[in-house]
């Protein structure tokens, strides 16, 4: 892949200020963590719904399998998993900066691969379906994920499962500056994959899976494999961003937190489809606006923030299903290396 | 005789669903989308009659009135959002709908508590062989009471001239166009007989069993795997499958325990849809 001039200033500069967003803004550590996280769920997700065609609200069964498997790794290596969470949070076992740390890498490790490993184990099955069949299926291994996890003691079943509190290590700050750049990194892993995966010819099938996957599979393409390998890839960042987000909050509940397919299942979606299926850039500037979006109801309008996303959602789907890379597109098409003829272009409008 | 006892709840639960389960065909069939809502028109309406219960008039009542809310309230909704995702994408009618959901969910949150309710109808109960089996006799009632409406509806879609359109439509949209139907009438008479539909179950179901404003979704899958099931337009399959989940449910709670009720009902759908898959991806066709 090559990186023209102006894109390489774009990413330093964005490079700079992912480094030194922490100490200009302290007090909004914890959303920055927040929003990069929420920018990895909506960029992997987009290499489904939006390059795949495959519309999904279950990649938060990976989310939500990342989190759980990241704390009980970071618990289980030390300390009995079954007495830790009959304490509910109760301080009897307390991790030392070194063996949360260990814990923290081997868990978050241990959930990225293992949901990438269920991805392909159900992938052939889940796959096979289409269109809205795929999309409701997907929604109920979500809810029936949380229902289970609900229903399992070893990790707290309906009362929570409180993840290894922040080692005391100095400063009070260096939980959240820890947090943040361990999101930051994976949000910058998360991109630079997924810009390689863009550029390659994986990209072009995947779209010719999207546009017409009959034909696509008619002139040779092994359509499932492929199919199976782009939900693998999402799977692994959604669970590393999960392992991340248990950490983060430090509060894991199936329904709520976790497996919380009627919130960030949809808020995936939807942040992919604010900012526009189907680009590089389209899920960044959208998980990005929804991010602030969400934050600003969520402070003025305490207790309605819900009320309004619902409208959102409805408003965001029925006007404005393109997106915000889309409306560009469509506004300045020549910035996108788009050709315009400018009489076909009038004829259109006319036809309009 | 606790396998007949399950076996009567869930005969008896499921005629229930099979009536939620027909709505969602309805609109299915004739307006091609996937109402995510529908499980929150449901609870919605169920708030109708135990809101009656409240001010003390009988919640049997709310079998009727529910449903004329109910309708206003699908033809509200189609007005405002519906129709704009009727020509488009699946998907687009799922999110939306799934949005409405979400509204409907806190709305009904912050109207009603997070409370779990139910409306007491005072009804007693029946006991067969000899004490063994208890059944509840609002749920005998709830199960007539979905039987007289569904039976209505089927005469009504049969005989009328507003049935006729409607079916008319869902065979070929753009032939009834031609031939003077008002589509547009007629997609918002579909929803608001849905919601309708909606609400008497909702009704039925504050009765019988327990509401609350998060309880929506599971309703959703449920109905929407009935019809996958029995297939588009086929009334006696969707009852049968209606039933057949009913049972599927309560020997779930029984065997495995309440916890995972809900966790089974989902489980369900997707070993279904999977089922499917493999069961025509032998014929190389696939689930259009």
């Amino acid at each position: 892949m090559s990186i023209s001039k102006n894109n390489l200033i774009l990413y330093i500069g964005i490079l700079i200020f992912g480094i030194a967003a922490p100490f200009l803004f302290p007090a909004f550590k914890v959303q920055l963590s927040i929003l990069c996280v929420l920018i990895v769920l909506a960029t992997t997700w987009n290499i489904q719904g939006g390059e795949m065609g495959y519309n999904s609200f279950g990649n938060i069964l990976f989310y939500g399998l990342g989190m759980y498997l990241c704390a009980s790794v970071q618990v289980g290596m030390f300390f009995p998993l079954a007495e830790w969470t009959e304490s509910g949070g109760e301080k009897t076992f307390v991790h030392t900066p070194a063996q949360f740390f260990q814990g923290m890498a081997v868990g978050l490790v241990v959930a990225a691969v293992v949901p990438t490993i269920v991805a392909g184990l159900i992938g052939y099955s889940i796959l096979g379906l289409r269109g809205h069949y795929f999309a409701i299926c997907t929604l109920g291994l979500g809810v029936a994920a949380g229902e289970i996890s609900g229903g399992i003691e070893i990790i707290g079943a309906g009362q929570g499962f409180t993840t290894p509190p922040f080692p005391d290590v100095g400063s009070l700050e260096s939980r959240g500056e820890f947090f943040y750049f361990l999101s930051f990194v994976v949000l910058i892993l998360t991109f630079v994959a997924v810009r390689g995966i863009y550029s390659t010819r994986f990209k072009l099938i995947l779209n010719a899976i999207r546009d017409n996957e009959d034909k696509a599979e008619a002139m040779g393409i092994e359509t499932m494999k492929y199919k199976i390998v782009g939900w693998m890839i999402s799977a692994f960042f959604c669970g590393l961003a999960g392992g991340i987000m248990g950490g983060l909050v430090g509060y894991i509940d199936s329904t709520d937190v976790a497996f919380d397919g009627r919130e960030m299942g949809v808020f995936m979606v939807l942040m992919a489809i604010l900012g526009g299926k189907g680009t590089l850039w389209g899920p960044i500037i959208g998980a990005t606006v929804f991010h602030i979006f969400k934050e600003g109801f969520w402070t003025f309008f305490l207790g309605w923030q819900y009320v309004a996303l619902g409208v959102l959602i409805v408003v965001i789907v029925i006007y404005f299903p393109e997106g915000i890379m889309g409306w560009l597109r469509e506004k300045y098409p020549e910035r996108f290396g788009e050709v315009v003829d400018e009489k076909d272009r009038k004829a259109q409008v006319e036809l309009k | 005789m606790i396998s007949v006892q399950a076996c009567l709840d869930g005969i008896l639960l499921g005629i229930l669903f099979a009536l939620i389960a027909y709505g969602m065909a309805l609109q299915w069939g004739v307006m091609n989308i996937i109402n995510i809502a529908q499980g929150d028109l449901v609870i919605l309406g169920g708030y109708i009659a135990y809101f009656m219960y409240l001010y003390g008039i009988h919640p049997a009542w709310g079998v009727i009135v529910s449903p004329i809310i109910m309708y206003f309230v699908g033809i509200a909704i189609y007005k405002l959002v519906i129709n704009k995702v009727v020509d488009r994408d699946l998907f687009i009618s799922i999110l939306a709908t799934f949005g409405i959901s979400i509204l409907f969910m806190q709305l009904m949150n912050f109207a009603f508590g997070a409370d779990v309710v139910l409306a007491n109808s005072d009804y007693g109960t029946t006991m067969l062989f000899n004490s063994n089996v208890v059944l509840p006799n609002s749920k005998i009632f709830s199960a007539f009471i979905s039987i007289l409406f569904a039976i209505c509806l089927v005469i009504y879609m049969k005989k009328s001239r507003l049935g006729r359109a409607i079916r008319a439509t869902a065979q070929n949209a753009r032939a009834a166009k031609i031939l003077g139907v008002d589509t547009e009438k007629v997609y918002a008479a579909t929803f608001g007989i849905n919601a309708a539909l909606c609400g008497v179950a909702g009704a039925l179901i504050s009765i019988t069993f327990t509401i609350h404003p998060y309880m929506g979704l599971p309703y959703t899958i449920r109905s929407f795997m009935i019809v996958i099931v029995a297939g588009l337009g086929n009334l006696p399959g969707v009852a049968m499958s209606g039933m057949g989940l009913g049972v599927f449910e309560e020997f779930a709670d029984y065997i495995l325990g309440t916890e995972f009720r809900i966790g089974s009902v989902f489980l369900l759908l997707v070993l279904i849809l999977v089922y499917r898959r493999f069961k025509l991806s032998r014929k190389r066709e696939y689930l259009k």
